[in-house]
């Protein structure tokens, strides 16, 4: 599996290790971080919550679209699920390939293609005790 | 907007009168000249239309009644059945109605028609549970014209009367006594819940469509992020006739108020994307999916 879901912390050193190859020149990774602000809200903790079998699907489709469009050695995604605090890992993308250039280009890629399409949700828990589901709640205001 | 109540109720200090018990009758006296053959005998999925109809009202109300002609009491499709027999000289459902509400002066009744093969529990779920017991009757706005459906209806005691008298006067639709008495009208949520069916063709197309799609089917919704809070819940089995995943939606999204709209959502069907205007089977499994924030 080339996308998958955890509950507890991401072991980066761990994934990584499943990325090495003797072929490959570079090895790219990203990590995405729980940060104390959005959109002007101070921000105190997150919760993740996936709808895991489409997820999967989803995810191990973008991977391997990625694996398509780049001479890519190994990547792997790895997406946090429950509640997590301020610095904690959320995600984590890394990608070998021969040359750093498509290690670079196909991890932008993956991230962004798991941000856009993957059933994932994000609530923001906020310094004002208020709570909101990320991209909606306010666009369901809007609609009321 | 979902009702609209003719007259005013007593205001909410006003002691109110305990609300009437409820029977079901079912309509299976009428002559059924367009369709050529007793409407009550026509068989959908190997069963009488009027063995349908009971098992449904049985479901949500104990006692059920058939009501008759004089010259039907030995039919051996209704006689085993509890009948009321027209009491009142005329023809046409009012008879009928008229008939049960005499029998029975303290009653309410659920009013059941026998050329309703698409009715289903959903339809009659909610005409008990928005009954208001203060007006003459509970029913449906037909979906084509917005006129009550007498024939699908909950009539209170107190319309007992009141229909005589109309009767009397030489009048015999009963829907239009619902047009000038006070009423609760409803919004079906159950959209093909009272398309009838009176001809041969319309008989050939009903029982088509029921074998093709089963009268009610049961689906089970998951539900995640913000729809699952606004649910109060995870997961739920319904049976419904919606017969697409965007009509699925209009139907729940009515029931538990999402302020989400379709169109910011997608929708996956047994685990894979769908499109809204996918066909759902009995067994599906459905998930609606907000705007997705990973990362």
């Amino acid at each position: 599996m080339r996308f998958r879901f955890t509950d507890v912390a991401i072991d980066t050193a761990a994934a990584r290790r499943e990325l090495l190859d003797s072929g490959a020149g570079g090895y790219v990774s990203f990590e995405g971080w729980v940060r104390d602000f959005n959109e002007g809200r101070e921000v105190t903790r997150l919760e993740y919550e996936a709808f895991q079998p489409l997820a999967l699907n989803e995810g191990e489709r973008i991977v391997a679209a990625a694996a398509a469009r780049y001479p890519l050695k190994h990547a792997l995604c790895i997406h946090r699920v429950g509640s997590l605090d301020l610095t904690d890992l959320a995600v984590w993308v890394g990608v070998s390939a021969v040359h750093r250039g498509e290690a670079f280009d196909a991890c932008r890629y993956i991230i962004d293609e798991v941000k856009h399409r993957v059933p994932i949700w994000k609530k923001e828990h906020y310094r004002d005790g208020l709570s909101g589901w990320v991209n909606c709640e306010r666009c369901a205001a809007t609609h009321d | 907007m979902n009702t609209r109540t003719t007259h005013a109720k007593p205001s909410a200090a006003a002691p109110s009168a305990p609300v009437p018990p409820l029977y079901a009758l079912i309509l299976a006296g009428g002559q059924s000249s367009r369709m050529q053959q007793d409407k009550a005998a026509l068989l959908y999925q190997g069963k009488s239309q009027l063995d349908r109809v009971h098992e449904l009202a049985s479901r949500h109300v104990a006692n059920v009644f058939v009501s008759v002609r004089a010259d039907q009491v030995d039919d051996p499709a209704r006689a085993a059945k509890s009948l009321i027999v027209d009491a009142v000289a005329g023809e046409g459902p009012i008879v009928g109605i008229r008939s049960a509400l005499a029998a029975h002066t303290d009653v309410a009744w659920l009013v059941i028609a026998c050329d309703l093969p698409f009715l289903s529990d959903t339809a009659l779920e909610q005409l008990l549970a928005e009954r208001d017991p203060e007006v003459l009757a509970t029913t449906f706005a037909s979906t084509h014209d917005g006129l009550p459906e007498p024939l699908c209806a909950i009539w209170e005691p107190a319309a007992g009367p009141a229909l005589a008298a109309y009767h009397e006067r030489g009048r015999q639709c009963p829907r239009k006594f619902l047009l000038t008495h006070p009423v609760r009208l409803l919004v079906p949520r159950d959209r093909r819940a009272l398309d009838n069916v009176n001809t041969p063709d319309e008989y050939r197309d009903a029982e088509a469509s029921l074998q093709s799609s089963p009268n009610s089917q049961r689906l089970c919704i998951q539900y995640f992020a913000l729809l699952r809070e606004q649910a109060g819940r995870s997961e739920e089995f319904v049976e419904t006739h919606a017969a697409t995943a965007a009509a699925l939606y209009g139907e729940l999204s009515a029931r538990h108020h999402f302020t989400l709209a379709r169109e910011q959502l997608k929708v996956a069907v047994n685990s894979e994307f769908a499109e809204w205007s996918r066909a759902l089977r009995a067994g599906d499994t459905v998930v609606f999916i907000p705007p997705v924030a990973g990362g």
